[in-house]
């Protein structure tokens, strides 16, 4: 992927936002367990950041993919895993369908004000009792008149506590599980939704995630995304963004993570010469870093092909797959080195692995790539070969 | 040759802490995890059960026991799935050994029985700021005065990750007497109260949360000579000796770990479905339990046997660092896979393998870090 200044540009915006307002509050933040995502977005929203590929006609940027996946990558660069992962709910999860396929009134409802910050988006697709298995859902939306009404509940759910509408996926019919489907944006304020209190996480700590509950939610059919039927389709979708993002948005991540570790590990003194002068130590790091390099490489090459409107669920899930235990090994490796300092909660190190862990089990977990992937390839069973 | 490393006074015993955990932790391991520590009268209550005392002199209040003894009742703990409760209850198993190996009678007759019954608590200061694994660049200065006639140790410096620091009475404390390297360390028995000594605020940790980590500080800190435990100078040998039963029972602890986790997955898996079928009926589900469940039982059978040598009288130093390491190297995989397993349940506070995971991390780095022990290893290998 070749680079323009104009890439660079957006670049260095990104950077400048993190480093006056994102970094200095990220403890406090993680300390509380949430952050204030209006106040955040909308300072994101006034530069543009919240809609650098999305029509210019809502307010977006109208750039291509390649400007988003910069902006992701650069988000990496934040010091906790949580901002990124709020940001990309907003820009890459809960509304790339929306932004595709919904009707100009939708649009004009709900996508503006959330490129323009003036509104918070969750995207609601797991529930209790289906996580990465999409197909299983069981929230429905029955058709009652010009509305829907819809029964269930959602969990999981990124942003939900601070959310002005969700873009939910139910069930609109009795069909074939994949074509019983669509997306339905829910303002967070219809009477019937109810949200749990925020949950307790691994890591991730100010990301709000709620449980949400709907009991004969009333919502008009024209909120439903593109044609009924469709959503699961679209979601499928809607998770090429989202499994992109990941990637792009941890690979900044890993680079502090080596490089803070190698400067902590040239610092500390043991057995009267720095740590990283031990060559078991030094090889790992160079080893850390080359394997992100290899991820970043082909993510920029999916990026390529996203923009050129190729299918990139394959490679999309490759990477998702791999960046993810990748993140894994990088955070793990290199808490090991600051030994005792990196079991600490405050550390960074510490702070990141404990958010990465969810990269392996969020927007699909490695198995569900793994599903995807096979299926790409021809392995599974009943599929022809040759 | 008995195929069994346990005995019928050890499986009592090991009943014995069974009970003990079902009663009296299992129950409040939520509310200790989140208040950052275990009660006092938890110790008291392990103290009375017999818990405390194994392995350590009759005259002192304790139980004959061999290491077996030891590893049953670390078992029986750790199921109630907090590694921070058997830290911090057991933190006077690497504590009091040396007070109990060379402390003198008087220091032994005043300290143990009632560490032994649980009305004190005694912990182990050996990490400082600056000297983790590295034990021989301590820095922490101890040196010989004489303050109204009595001799006694003038101590300042600082010590890290202290476990029990902050509820703790008594601190085995390792400091430098002598010259550089190894060859200039002692123990001291330091005491709470004393002047000059102060501890810092409970360290906020990623796991371990029911045992409580501390910073000590000593300011031109005076301890009574008498406090010296075994020879000026001797110290890096109590402490390196000191560690082989440390380690074994970090290794313990993390089978457990892999065995608490291992079993929350083989219940979980019979219940929860995806893509129409349990997971248990997914082969790369089920094949993922069978890596799991054997990779456990070649550690757990390794340990074993290294503590039976260790039991023996056998130095296995080298083996019982490969010990810890194919330990650790176990429960980081099997954690690992319990909470891929669970999902996004497993990245919630309120499963068992999310703290499992948490509490797990430390296992590879304390006590020795998984790179120290290799060195270990190595330099047994004459490389």
């Amino acid at each position: 992927m070749k680079f323009t200044e104009e890439h660079n540009e957006i670049r260095r915006t990104m950077a400048q936002v993190i480093e006056k307002e994102i970094n200095p509050y990220v403890e406090q933040w993680e300390e509380e367990g949430i952050f204030p995502a209006h106040d955040l977005f909308k300072k994101l929203g006034n530069l543009g950041l919240l809609g650098v590929a999305k029509p210019v006609s809502y307010g977006g940027l109208g750039l291509d993919y390649s400007y988003e996946a910069l902006v992701a990558e650069e988000l990496g660069a934040i010091h906790c895993g949580s901002i990124p992962m709020a940001i990309g709910v907003q820009t890459n999860m809960a509304t790339p369908a929306l932004a595709r396929y919904g009707s100009d009134e939708l649009r004009k409802e709900f996508l503006t004000p959330a490129i323009a910050g003036d509104q918070v988006a969750s995207i609601a697709v797991s529930e209790p009792g289906a996580g990465s298995d999409v197909a299983s859902i069981k929230t429905e939306a029955r058709k009652d008149g010009d509305d829907y009404v819809i029964n269930g509940s959602k969990m999981w759910i990124t942003n939900s506590t601070q959310a002005d509408f969700l873009c939910v996926l139910a069930n609109t019919s009795d069909d074939a599980r994949h074509i019983n489907k669509s997306l339905i944006i829910v303002p967070t304020n219809t009477p019937g939704v109810e949200v749990s209190p925020r949950l307790n996480k691994l890591g991730m700590r100010s990301s709000d995630t709620a449980q949400i509950f709907f009991d004969d939610v009333r919502v008009p059919q024209r909120f439903r995304i593109g044609a009924e039927g469709q959503g699961f389709t679209m979601q499928m979708q809607q998770f090429q963004e989202e499994r992109l993002f990941c990637v792009a948005s941890i690979l900044k991540t890993l680079d502090l993570c080596v490089s803070e570790t190698a400067d902590y590990c040239y610092e500390r003194k043991a057995f009267g010469k720095p740590l990283l002068d031990n060559q078991y130590l030094h090889y790992r790091l160079a080893e850390l870093q080359t394997e992100t390099e290899i991820v970043r490489a082909a993510l920029y090459q999916a990026v390529e092909q996203y923009v050129e409107g190729e299918d990139v669920t394959k490679l999309a899930s490759m990477l998702k797959l791999k960046t993810g235990r990748l993140a894994r090994e990088v955070t793990d490796g290199c808490l090991q080195f600051w030994g005792g300092m990196g079991y600490m909660w405050d550390n960074k190190v510490s702070r990141f692995y404990r958010d990465s862990r969810l990269m392996s089990i969020g927007g699909g977990a490695d198995e569900v790539m793994l599903g995807i992937i096979c299926k790409y390839l021809g392995l599974l069973p009943g599929q022809k070969r040759g | 040759m008995s195929l069994f490393y346990f005995n019928e006074e050890h499986q009592a015993v090991r009943e014995t802490a069974r009970r003990f955990t079902e009663k009296e932790i299992t129950p409040f391991i939520d509310e200790w995890e989140e208040s950052g520590g275990i009660p006092r009268e938890l110790f008291l209550k392990a103290g009375e059960a017999g818990l405390l005392g194994m392995g350590y002199d009759e005259q002192y209040g304790g139980t004959p026991g061999d290491i077996f003894h030891a590893i049953a009742i670390n078992e029986e703990l750790m199921r109630a799935g907090s590694g921070g409760v058997v830290a911090g209850l057991q933190s006077l198993n690497i504590g009091l050994p040396p007070v109990h190996r060379w402390g003198s009678d008087t220091l032994k007759a005043r300290i143990i029985p009632e560490v032994l019954a649980g009305s004190k608590i005694a912990c182990l200061a050996i990490t400082e700021p600056g000297a983790g694994s590295d034990v021989a660049g301590l820095r922490t200065r101890a040196e010989q005065v004489t303050v109204d006639g009595k001799p006694f140790y003038k101590v300042n410096g600082s010590k890290m990750f202290i476990t029990s620091g902050v509820i703790a009475d008594y601190y085995t404390v390792a400091v430098r007497t002598g010259g550089e390297g190894f060859g200039g360390i002692s123990l001291l028995l330091i005491e709470k109260d004393i002047k000059g000594f102060s501890v810092g605020k409970n360290l906020k940790k990623m796991g371990w949360w029911a045992s409580d980590t501390a910073e000590l500080f000593f300011d031109d800190c005076l301890v009574p000579a008498e406090n010296l435990i075994g020879q000026e100078n001797q110290g890096f040998y109590c402490i390196m000796s000191n560690f082989q039963p440390e380690r074994i029972s970090l290794a313990v602890m993390a089978n457990t770990t892999s065995e608490v986790a291992l079993n929350a997955c083989l219940e979980y898996v019979k219940d929860r479905s995806t893509f129409g079928k349990t997971l248990k009926d997914h082969q790369i589900i089920r094949h993922k339990l069978a890596v799991m469940a054997s990779k456990l039982e070649a550690s757990r059978e390794f340990t074993y046997r290294i503590a039976a040598r260790y039991q023996a009288g056998e130095d296995v130093s080298m083996e019982v660092s490969m010990a810890k390491n194919i330990a650790t190297d176990t429960s980081d995989h099997i954690t690992y896979q319990a909470t891929q397993i669970f999902g996004g349940m497993g990245f919630m506070r309120e499963s068992v393998v999310e703290r499992l995971y948490r509490d797990n991390r430390i296992l590879a780095i304390g006590g020795g870090t998984y790179e120290i022990m290799n060195e270990v290893i190595a330099k047994n290998l004459g490389l």
